[in-house]
């Protein structure tokens, strides 16, 4: 039985009760598999022995590698377990078969590519994810989802054939298909892989389909998005890029620039997108200074791992929040909702958990995370990049932290008279809000922050990192004090944008609408000017036609006359020309 | 496997295989007239050509292992007297044609017996076999003279074959009058010309022939059979523009008839000119290149065209197919007069893979003729419903017609379009993809009518074509999937028949 434990890979056992699940019609029976197997999987994954291939087959002559636990992936495929196991909870209301399938098939997606240990069996796993995953947006059923499911379809699978262009490269020229660090972007096949990647962890302007497509997903299915894809990509950048130096600019750029949509935007659950968005960018950063040969390389790969664990979970809660919000009162538009704090107080209460999680305040999981990527940028990186940061970390403060729990549960009153979210709900996000303190609670070990640092990739660094050092925690607590009274102030001079119904334009806005009209332009012009063009060509080619059809046609012009005859005098003048040749020709 | 094969023939049977494929049908046809009925006729000619095409098999295997086989008729030996001899080359002929004569046979007997009348139906299968004969002794020989013999019995055997489909449409006679004065032209010409080399010779045998002909190079006998010769295999070959003959022989004759002389009398002629053309005289000498360059390439050219243009606008199937058929003689001329040993190759895959691909095609019209009458565009009409298995076979043997991939048209028409891009004729290959364009246009049209217009007919219902006829039918079919998956064993055939004559043609 044991050895069966640590020969499968525990996505694939999702993927089992993924496929399962979409087919079971009895509620109780599929949604308890659907929590068992999450736990399964975290025993499972426990039990595995590390840096061996537990799991390998054959396909096309090529040796795949299915399951290959290390202390990298441990952490994601932890973590993405985890989350399965909340989302099932949070599902639990629900009577969707098919949404229930494909949410779990889509973690074992998920799971099953962290634990992948070659080029190819990480690509398979890599397109289901987008397959599995689209259903989540398709579900909610309205027209608005279903546009942006496909565009988000095309994007994903777009990312696939980058890919697989990539991996066909690098097969072609080094003939091996090992999952290692590509060195450099001059290596055979890196650019086109790291697009791939790109395009998954939302790299800015390859950024639009995560606030296109997670807010008009489900209640749960937004919450399922929001976890596995963009997280995936970042384990696959810290296994392929480490050290990239490229990597640290874009990921401060992709933790600045989201802000100042997430500040606009109405919907709260765009909001979210930006903000997550904005965290990948600070775990990209730190992807970027994670040079496994130096131990400060080594500790900025452990800051990524670390933040990449916590935001998964606290940022399951805030969408869970948010969707329990949108569950009761069926929006999640700033400018539509406050005041819920009297009817909703569990579900504010987690919700302010989760934003305190997310904006890294002290004795919080995110502030674990966030002091170890800032320490690191500040030690090893730039000074404009730590800056950025910085500027990001209170940005973040501002609109996750405080602008969505401030707007869905405090402010005006919208006349929301709803219940509290359903029991179900508020116990997933009781799990994830206990997750997010505990993990970020000031005790070295046993839990607390010494669990979370134990099980980092490196865990000896980790372990003589102290996030609680005074120096630190008042300098966070500065920045947030900071935040605060800017965000008061805004609100108080009435500078702060308010929450207006309204869209806030993103760079997605150039394919969408300009190039969308400029399309629909040149359809109308076609559209006058083709009857024109198809007369005139109509008129030649039925010219054409005519002419040749008295040449070639039974009436025309080469079946006329007597058939013997004509002939005859042809086989006559043949005779006489091969004749006539041949004598020529000869002398 | 067809070493396996030859390894359990008897000894009689590899001593003799040469003359036994010609001679089983001849005997057969004597016997034939005999018969009582036509039923008899028709397991008689089944036996013969099946025992013909297992002698066929037996060459083939014996070239393949030991190389050229020589048998002297009535043991007097050649230059004196007349030689049978099989290389690479006419072995795959023989086996070609004594393989669809075999096919041909176990279809005929529904289709003959609904369009021959019942007194002559033994008579007819006797022409037949007579045919064959012809046929094959054109394809075996190696006696100039003796060929034109050969060639003339399967010639009158043919007219009078074509004549008998007067019960079905009277234009069958004037067809076959037409067919009768232009192949005795041909026929004529052909034999004005061995009488030339006669003359400057002194030998009939082609073997002798190819030794002494390029010491004699600048005689304008040589030359004046030279083009004797070409002009009256040409002919035969229906070389455009002397094809005007087969269009309506094509149309008019039996179905039975039909099917087999698209697969296999103008690849014998063929063959002929091609032996004459790399074998008795040679690619390299001025005046054959000179013909290759001025009569074959043009005339290649023009028959794609022109022919697949008259295709596209008949109005009747079977006269579309036999434009069709023109138009594919034009590509394997447009192979053989690229002179290359890869042309001629590309041109003789092609020359096997039409032979399936049209005697699959006219079989399933003969199944159509056979349940409806009618060989109209417009009697076609809803057929994929009322006749499905038929018209599925029809439809591939189409689509290999066309050249789509997995089909064996398309790998002889990469075949060709390689060789041709070798030479450097760009012009060529792009001749290649319009005609081929043009034959989409024409099998499409008929595709269209059978599986997408609604009957013409509303009383068509579920007519199947018999299972005697579908089987062969289907056999050809698959046969050019096959190829058309697998191209290897057909083109290395087509291969070894090329090497042949390029080889030991300058050597022997």
């Amino acid at each position: 039985m044991s050895a069966l434990f640590t020969a499968v890979n525990p996505g694939f056992l999702l993927l089992l009760t993924g496929l399962i699940g979409g087919l079971l019609p009895v509620k109780p029976l599929r949604q308890g598999l659907m929590i068992l197997a999450p736990v399964l999987g975290i025993i499972m994954l426990t039990q595995a022995p590390r840096d061996l291939d537990l799991a390998t087959g054959q396909a096309l002559g090529l040796e795949l590698v299915l399951y290959r636990v290390d202390s990298l992936n441990f952490l994601f495929g932890l973590a993405f377990l985890v989350a399965a196991f909340l989302h099932a909870i949070y599902a639990l209301h629900n009577d969707d078969r098919m949404h229930d399938g494909a949410a779990m098939f889509y973690a074992g997606t998920a799971v099953s590519a962290s634990f992948a240990g070659d080029l190819v069996s990480l690509f398979i796993f890599w397109e289901l994810t987008a397959v599995a995953s689209v259903f989540l947006v398709l579900r909610a059923r309205t027209r608005a989802a279903y546009n942006a499911g496909m565009r988000y379809l095309v994007v994903q699978v777009l990312s696939g054939v980058l890919f697989l262009d990539g991996i066909a490269y690098v097969y072609k020229k080094t003939g091996s298909l090992d999952l290692s660090a590509f060195g450099s972007l001059d290596a055979p096949g890196a650019k086109y892989i790291l697009l791939a990647v790109a395009i998954k962890a939302a790299f800015p302007l390859l950024h639009n389909w995560v606030q296109d497509a997670y807010p008009k997903a489900t209640v749960v299915g937004g919450v399922v998005l929001s976890a596995f894809t963009t997280k995936l990509a970042v384990l696959m950048l810290a296994r392929l890029y480490p050290g990239l130096d490229m990597l640290v600019w874009i990921g401060v750029l992709m933790a600045v620039f989201p802000i100042f949509f997430a500040i606009l935007e109405d919907d709260l659950r765009r909001v979210l997108a930006y903000g997550l968005n904005s965290q990948i960018g600070f775990m990209v950063c730190a992807v970027g200074l994670g040079d496994l040969s130096t131990r400060l390389g080594q500790m900025a790969l452990n800051a990524a791992a670390a933040h990449a664990f916590v935001h998964i979970i606290f940022s399951s809660l805030l969408f869970m929040s948010i969707g329990a919000v949108l569950y009761r009162t069926g929006t999640a538009k700033a400018s539509k909702l406050g005041g819920l704090y009297r009817r909703m107080p569990f579900t504010a209460l987690f919700g302010l958990v989760g934003a305190a999680a997310i904006a890294a305040v002290p004795m919080f999981s995110g502030y674990v995370a966030m002091s170890q990527i800032t320490s690191t940028v500040a030690q090893a990186g730039p000074v404009m990049a730590w800056l950025g940061l910085v500027f990001a970390s209170a940005g973040v403060w501002v609109h996750s932290g405080l602008k969505v729990p401030y707007t869905a549960f405090f402010g005006r009153d919208r006349g929301h008279r709803v219940a509290e979210a359903p029991f179900n709900m508020l116990l997933a996000m009781g799990i994830a809000a206990a997750i997010s303190i505990l993990a970020g609670l000031p005790v070295a070990s046993g839990f607390g922050y010494g669990w979370l640092y134990s099980l980092l990739p490196f865990p000896d660094h980790a372990a003589g990192f102290r996030p609680y050092s005074a120096g630190q925690v008042i300098a966070q607590l500065q920045l947030l004090v900071a935040g605060i009274a800017a965000f008061m102030l805004l609100r108080r001079f009435g500078l702060y944008p308010g929450e207006r119904a309204g869209t806030v334009l993103d760079t997605d806005w150039i394919y969408r609408r300009l190039a969308y009209n400029l399309a629909v332009w040149a359809h109308a012009v076609s559209e006058k000017a083709g009857p024109a063009i198809l007369a005139a060509f109509g008129a030649v080619s039925a010219r054409a036609y005519d002419r040749i059809e008295a040449a070639f046609s039974p009436r025309g012009v080469l079946s006329r006359g007597p058939l013997t005859g004509g002939m005859a005098i042809w086989t006559a003048a043949l005779l006489g020309f091969a004749l006539l040749l041949a004598f020529i020709t000869v002398n | 496997m067809i070493e396996a094969f030859v390894s359990f023939a008897p000894g009689w049977a590899r001593d003799h295989a040469a003359p036994l494929a010609v001679a089983i049908p001849m005997l057969c046809s004597t016997l034939g007239v005999f018969l009582p009925n036509g039923r008899l006729a028709w397991f008689l000619s089944i036996l013969a050509t099946g025992a013909s095409l297992l002698m066929a098999l037996v060459l083939m295997g014996l070239v393949q292992n030991e190389g050229i086989v020589s048998y002297a008729m009535g043991g007097w030996e050649p230059p004196a007297g007349i030689e049978f001899r099989i290389d690479a080359l006419n072995a795959m002929i023989i086996l070609l044609v004594t393989a669809i004569a075999f096919l041909a046979a176990v279809f005929s007997w529904p289709t003959v017996n609904a369009e021959i009348r019942e007194e002559k139906q033994n008579l007819f299968y006797s022409a037949y076999l007579v045919c064959v004969t012809g046929l094959v002794g054109v394809s075996s020989t190696g006696d100039a003279f003796n060929l034109f013999v050969f060639l003339e019995i399967s010639s009158i055997a043919t007219y009078v074959l074509v004549a008998l489909g007067a019960r079905r449409d009277r234009r069958a006679l004037p067809a076959a009058f037409n067919y009768l004065v232009m192949g005795t032209l041909g026929a004529t010409f052909y034999v004005i010309g061995v009488g030339f080399l006669f003359a400057a010779t002194g030998t009939l045998n082609m073997n002798d022939f190819s030794q002494m002909i390029p010491q004699l190079t600048d005689s304008r006998t040589v030359q004046a059979g030279f083009a004797f010769i070409i002009v009256g295999l040409g002919l035969k070959a229906a070389m455009w523009p002397l094809h005007q003959w087969l269009p309506g022989a094509y149309n008019y004759a039996p179905s039975f008839v039909t099917t087999f002389l698209a697969a296999t009398a103008t690849k014998v002629a063929l063959y002929a000119l091609i032996r004459y053309l790399f074998t008795v005289f040679k690619p390299d000498f001025s005046f054959e290149l000179a013909s290759f360059g001025l009569i074959f390439m043009p005339l290649a050219a023009a028959a794609m065209l022109v022919c697949s243009f008259q295709a596209v606008f008949q109005s009747d199937v079977r006269r579309t197919l036999a434009y069709s058929s023109v138009a594919q003689v034009g590509y394997m001329l447009l192979g053989v007069s690229l002179a290359t040993a890869a042309g001629l190759t590309a041109g003789l895959f092609h020359l096997v893979n039409h032979a399936l691909m049209k005697g699959g095609l006219f079989m399933a019209v003969a199944g159509v003729v056979l349940t409806y009458q009618g060989t109209r565009v417009y009697d076609f009409a809803g057929l994929g419903r009322s006749a499905p298995w038929t018209m599925t076979a029809f439809a591939i043997c189409a689509l290999s017609l066309i050249g789509v991939p997995l089909t064996a048209g398309f790998q002889s028409k990469i075949a060709l379009l390689a060789a041709v891009f070798a030479n450097g004729w760009w012009w060529a290959a792009a001749l290649i993809v319009f005609s081929s364009v043009l034959a989409v246009l024409y099998m499409g049209r008929i595709l269209e009518a059978v599986f997408f217009q609604a009957p013409a007919n509303p009383r068509k219902q579920r007519k199947e074509a018999p299972l005697l006829l579908l089987i062969p039918l289907w056999i050809l079919a698959l046969a050019n999937i096959w190829i058309g998956i697998d191209p290897a064993p057909v083109f290395d055939l087509a291969d070894d028949a090329s090497a042949a004559v390029f080889t030991t043609g300058g050597a022997r």
